[in-house]
């Protein structure tokens, strides 16, 4: 019997476990990780990882002296299979029973395939050291690059690959890169900002199926014509990790559905990618797909297995690195009817605007502008208290 | 308590300056950590703490000296 079992030790997880302690928590902690990896950061695997200029060692979250000190009991390379939230207890993959005081869901997400995609060789998705490693080696030998996907992801290995001295396509359905993250106008400088670097930006495109040549992929046939590439990356979203959940009893539904104060059923909890939870300030359901979340929403979920009765509301938050761009993100700009520009370097590398929708500020966007953008982050709190 | 920041690892969220702004500030240029106070007073610890957990990117590792890790 765990205390406390934590399904899924990446960010979210390991945040969950160490908050724990850090409140003083002295029951016993229980960390399942699917990958065979102590825990480790999945941000830089997209920057620092592809682009060669950090190892895979550097991503490594906690050093192993201080996980020992947390007292952490950590299971690796081992998947939960179901849990049977009347019995309390999980399942593993090789048919371990793990039962349990509070479980603690955090099982993230999986990338989203596309389906004339998922065989040929030389197409890749981007979510593990490993989808990493491999993406790296293949780009070692490779001329042209296809991204499928012009999100976050989507547009740092746009990048990564301009970096890497490749021909970079990025085919994206969507209007303008990163339409869905932060609205038309930003989406239409990153736009600008890729093709200033080389990178044909295809908006407005539909991936139609792969181009193969010996039985590997030699390019990707779109709604505009056919697109030549060595590698195809798909960086078309990700799914919430809960097929094992199926059965349990939890409501599923995008994610792992939750209360406010993050909890999916009486001792169940989530975190990280996977909670949609009903976010008070907000007035709805959200989930977020974001670094930061998973610490900030660990924290929040440690202080309710310990009673606090805490409602999780947080200013969603996220960065991005592109050519040397550091973009920051608060709120939810891609809901607002318009950008206002609050601060801005003669230059125009630096700037900051605001997202408005109505009366409302409902988003903050920072270029290169780290300071300035925490300075103006009273304006969405103080706007988010319109609702 | 000992404070340490790696700096090539901040990718400048500004949390910690939120969370403990005596021990943490920005650069004006790029925004990453400017560590004000490498064994800030007890009084500041639990804020510190707070910040070392919730830094987006671990760049921030904190040696504790007295009392658990």
């Amino acid at each position: 019997m765990s205390d406390v079992l934590v399904i899924g030790a990446s960010a979210a997880g390991l945040a969950t476990a160490e908050s724990l302690r850090r409140r003083g928590f002295s029951g016993s902690v229980r960390l399942v990780g699917a990958e065979p990896h102590p825990p480790y950061d999945r941000p830089p695997l997209s920057k620092q990882v592809l682009t060669g200029d950090w190892d895979a060692e550097r991503t490594v979250l906690r050093p192993p002296a201080h996980l020992a000190a947390l007292d952490i009991e950590l299971l690796l390379g081992r998947r939960a299979v179901s849990a049977d939230t009347a019995r309390r207890e999980v399942t593993l993959d090789d048919g371990t029973l793990l039962p349990y005081g509070d479980l603690v869901i955090a099982t993230g997400l999986k990338p989203r395939r596309l389906a004339p995609f998922i065989e040929p060789p030389g197409v890749h998705t981007v979510r593990t050291l490993e989808d990493t490693g491999r993406l790296r080696a293949e780009l070692a030998d490779a001329r042209r690059l296809a991204v499928i996907g012009g999100g976050v992801l989507g547009c740092e290995i746009a990048a990564a690959g301009c970096r890497l001295g490749l021909d970079v396509t990025v085919i994206d359905p969507a209007p303008v890169p990163m339409a869905g993250q932060v609205g038309q106008e930003i989406g239409r400088m990153l736009a600008e900002l890729h093709r200033d670097h080389g990178i044909l930006v295809m908006s407005a495109t539909e991936a139609e199926g792969p181009v193969l040549s010996d039985g590997r992929i030699a390019g990707v046939l779109t709604s505009k014509g056919p697109v030549e590439a060595d590698v195809v990356v798909a960086a078309v979203g990700s799914t919430p990790a809960t097929d094992w959940l199926e059965g349990s009893g939890l409501t599923l539904d995008d994610g792992v559905v939750c209360d406010a104060r993050c909890r999916a059923a009486r001792h169940v909890y989530a975190v990280g990618d996977v909670a949609r939870w009903w976010h008070e300030g907000q007035g709805r359901h959200i989930r977020l797909e974001n670094r930061s979340n998973a610490t900030e929403q660990a924290l929040a979920v440690a202080d309710n297995i310990l009673g606090a009765d805490r409602p999780y509301l947080p200013v969603p938050y996220f960065w991005t690195d592109q050519h040397g761009i550091r973009m920051q993100v608060l709120g939810h700009p891609a809901e607002a009817d318009r950008i206002r520009v609050i601060e801005r370097a003669p230059d125009s590398r630096k700037f900051v605007a605001v997202a408005e929708a109505g009366e409302r500020t409902v988003g903050i966007v920072g270029w290169n502008s780290a300071r300035g953008l925490r300075k103006a982050r009273q304006l969405l709190v103080d706007g988010s208290q319109v609702h | 308590m000992k404070v340490e920041v790696d700096e090539p690892r901040c990718v400048a969220a500004g949390h910690c300056v939120t969370s403990a702004p005596e021990v943490f500030d920005q650069r004006d240029d790029d925004g990453v950590v400017d560590l004000l106070d490498d064994a800030p007073p007890e009084d500041e610890h639990e804020r510190v703490r707070e910040a070392a957990l919730l830094c987006p990117s671990a760049a921030i590792i904190l040696q504790e000296r007295d009392g658990p890790a």
